[in-house]
């Protein structure tokens, strides 16, 4: 009697969970109202949500929606008047006047005041509290407010990309009034506000009312959804549980036919590079005889699956004016040259080396597989070593202790900051330990120089030297694929890492 | 009383050692945790500030004595990856851990007792022999693959089942259950697998006894056999193995909520190494430490419940 009652239990509740199953299958499709919101998945948790700690491109992906500069970047990588709404260079060079645009408001409701933007830079340059949170402005001299309407930036000196450092990116404005909270209940101007974070899991944002841009943001709700592990990711958005994801190359065939797939250029820079310290990569042809014994065709095919423009020097078609075509044809393919560079430089049967990638994205020892067979054949023998991204970071990045490596170089707005990591005296960035004085001399003089061609001329030669001099193998850029189940419109592609949801929309 | 004294210094010895093991590690363990989550585009002054205000331009001992004076006064510290409190964390994640943790012990409870006792009933029958073979593929199974089989051809075909995330109790009890029915299901399948075979083992040993042959002969139902007199007094090994069960199942939820991207401790556990964040770490470490020690606690209580015989000390 008693053991009936037991399984008469066990069968009611086997019976209430179906019925539970089936009345949620019912209520499923609420698409109608979800046509507003859109759920982005992204890899990883951002880094910080203050503006001026956020370092990491994977935050700036989410955070420029809620901030902006006194300039705005362009997805050609010029710049658009944001808070500022016209500025005024003097003579000399030095001083920059910023007129304020009047009627931006913060997400709390506040109208920006010249205040902020003083506060602003106050905060980042550690005027006021002593500890400076970014280099970026070393060169100014002074920060000034004539009036309500004005703000004025003297230098130290010239500085032709100094406005690039006025983008949210380096100096997003930020409201006094939020002093101590601007990480847990970040405040700007941007399309979107804060709502919330829960850290691991996703991050949501609103639309913002009194937005200056009254056309925009079209969407009300954007959440950014943390997942790291591209399998889930792939099968949330079958399961409708994301609606825009980012697809590696290799797994495109399985969402090919059922979603809708776009393609975004994103202004990185894939190298595989040695240390020009060590010995045998200090000598040119040992170099050279690497470019051109690796074929960028093989990683693009395997890595890629072919969706990746191949480079020859540190700088994307994405840059647009500021890029120097033709460098990618530099070092076609050819062993017999490459094994003529080799005995030159007194290596005729080749050398063992060592490869060391990070594990954070299995791109990495994809290409360095590739790496070891095109390599095999001039008789240079490489092992692969991988460790984690912390050790990577550690031991390689700013350890300098490597043979060789592979990495992406996250795209940035300015031609000045792609091209500076090869500049022999800056320490923190030249991991490739790559010295050439025209090089330098070039990086000094472009910032001296007000004329915008020659500017692009003189950057043009930059990249002919990182090419001659054989700085890296230079691969390609690889274009990032999206997968989202409804049509999509307005997604722009910009030339670092920002997913600008305010010209988002849904067209169905 | 003196049982309940050594227990407490048992349990403030055992967190000792396992914080101060995992204070060593973090000390010969390469990386550092502000230029991970910065990455390659770390500005220096940046990076300077960040590790004087965040006390990690400090040695490694003194960190570690900071952490120890804060911990008595029941500050876990800030998280370096997250800037928050380490305490509001793990308040965040442990309702998803917990439910998860649960869902699964009682989904083990409720499929291996009787399964064992149908088992061992029919000792050397067919079923037996089925059975026990299925135990050595349920074992065998990695359960990062068993859950990718059950979001295949269950979470995929069934809206009831939310495949990756979790939706709190409070916002849709239907919505919780559906994003921690699989993944405690792919913790539980290999767990039930293993169980099922000690309740069947104890079982056949008390049946073997002279007890169980004097209350046969009385002409007692063999109902009554089973569940009044051998199942209560198989309960004692079965215990110690549930109680096993807890940690294991607290491992298995590390790799089933990055399998289902369900974010609990385990996943913060993953996050919080590969980070090299030191004060989340310890502090997931030493709620983990808790937990198993505390179930332990439990269980030395429900055997005396259990057996009146034994006594705690």
């Amino acid at each position: 009697m008693r053991e009936n009652k037991k399984w008469l239990m066990l069968v009611l509740m086997m019976f209430c969970v179906l019925m539970i199953s089936a009345c949620s299958s019912e209520g499923g499709n609420v698409d109608g109202e979800k046509a507003q919101e859109i759920k982005v998945r992204i890899n990883d948790d951002p880094d910080f949500l203050d503006p001026h700690l956020a370092t990491a491109s994977i935050s700036y992906q989410m955070i420029l929606n809620m901030f902006e500069g006194l300039f705005a970047p362009e997805t050609d990588g010029s710049l658009s008047p944001a808070i500022a709404e016209s500025y005024e260079l003097s003579e000399d060079g030095l001083t920059y006047t910023f007129n304020i645009r009047d009627n931006v408001k913060f997400h709390n409701g506040n109208t920006v005041k010249v205040e902020d933007i003083t506060y602003t830079f106050d905060r980042l340059m550690g005027t006021k509290n002593g500890d400076p949170l970014s280099s970026n402005f070393n060169n100014v001299a002074s920060i000034e407010a004539p009036d309500t309407d004005t703000f004025v930036i003297k230098l130290k000196e010239p500085n032709s990309n100094f406005l690039y450092s006025l983008t949210a990116l380096q100096s997003a404005i930020i409201p006094a009034s939020n002093e101590g909270k601007h990480n847990d209940n970040p405040i700007g101007t941007g399309p979107f506000k804060f709502v919330k974070y829960s850290p691991g899991a996703n991050l949501e944002l609103a639309k913002h009312e009194d937005y200056w841009d009254e056309k925009l943001p079209y969407l009300d709700k954007v959440t950014f959804v943390f997942q790291s592990d591209d399998q889930s990711a792939l099968m949330a958005l079958k399961a409708k549980e994301v609606d825009l994801t980012g697809v590696p190359a290799n797994r495109l065939a399985e969402v090919e036919n059922d979603f809708n797939i776009r393609k975004q250029n994103n202004n990185s820079t894939l190298v595989v590079t040695f240390n020009q310290e060590r010995e045998p990569f200090k000598d040119v042809r040992v170099r050279q005889a690497i470019n051109y014994a690796i074929n960028k065709g093989d990683i693009i095919d395997a890595v890629f699956s072919g969706y990746a423009t191949p480079i020859g020097s540190n700088m994307s078609p994405a840059m647009g004016d500021y890029y120097k075509d033709g460098l990618q044809d530099v070092y076609a393919r050819n062993i017999e040259k490459a094994k003529e560079l080799l005995a030159e430089a007194g290596y005729p049967d080749g050398f063992s080396t060592k490869i060391s990638v990070s594990s954070h994205n299995d791109m990495y020892s994809n290409i360095a597989q590739v790496i070891v067979e095109n390599l095999r054949e001039i008789g240079i023998k490489v092992e692969i070593e991988v460790v984690e991204w912390g050790i990577w970071l550690e031991r390689i990045y700013f350890g300098r202790d490597y043979d060789m490596t592979t990495i992406d170089l996250t795209g940035r707005p300015s031609a000045y900051e792609i091209l500076n990591d090869y500049i022999s005296t800056n320490d923190s960035e030249n991991f490739f330990r790559f010295k050439n004085a025209e090089f330098d001399k070039i990086m000094a003089d472009v910032l001296k120089e007000a004329d915008r061609d020659k500017q692009i001329q003189m950057y043009q030669r930059a990249q002919e030297i990182l090419n001659e001099d054989s700085a890296s193998v230079y691969i390609a850029d690889y274009q990032v694929l999206w997968a989202s189940d409804k049509e999509i419109e307005g997604l722009k592609s910009y030339p670092f890492w920002f997913h600008d949801m305010s010209e988002v929309r849904f067209t169905e | 009383m003196a049982y309940i004294i050594r227990r407490i210094i048992l349990f403030v010895v055992t967190m000792a050692t396992v914080s101060l093991i995992t204070f060593s590690v973090f000390q010969v363990m390469p990386g550092d945790p502000i230029r991970i989550m910065l990455g390659t585009e770390a500005d220096e002054t940046q990076v300077e500030t960040l590790k004087k205000q965040l006390g990690l331009d400090q040695p490694l001992h003194i960190q570690y004595m900071d952490w120890v004076k804060g911990l008595v006064t029941g500050d876990l510290g800030d998280s370096i990856r997250f800037s928050r409190p380490v305490t509001e964390l793990l308040a965040d994640r442990l309702p998803v851990t917990i439910s998860l943790a649960l869902i699964t012990l009682i989904i083990v409870v409720i499929v291996a007792i009787p399964l064992g006792i149908f088992v061992a009933k029919r000792q050397n029958k067919l079923s037996d022999v089925v059975f026990s073979s299925v135990t050595q593929l349920g074992m065998a199974v990695p359960s990062f693959w068993l859950g990718m089989l059950l979001i295949l051809y269950l979470g995929m075909n069934f809206s009831f089942f939310t495949i990756s995330g979790y939706v709190p109790w409070t916002q849709s009890v239907v919505g919780a259950l559906g994003a921690l029915l699989l993944p405690a299901l792919t913790i539980a399948i290999p767990q039930i697998a293993v169980k099922f075979r000690y309740v069947r083992n104890a079982i056949l040993e008390q049946l073997r006894l002279d007890y169980v042959r004097t209350i046969r002969s009385k002409g007692i139902t063999e109902k009554f056999v089973m569940y009044k007199h051998v199942l209560r007094n198989s309960m004692i090994p079965i215990l110690t193995v549930f109680g096993l069960i807890t940690a294991e199942v607290v491992a298995g939820t590390i790799i089933v909520e990055q399998v289902f991207s369900l974010p609990g401790i385990g996943q913060l556990l993953i996050t919080s190494i590969s980070y090299r964040d030191f004060p989340l770490v310890q502090g997931i470490v030493m709620y983990i430490t808790f937990v198993v020690v505390f179930i332990n606690f439990i269980v030395d209580i429900l055997y005396s419940v259990l057996d009146p015989r034994i006594r705690l000390n």
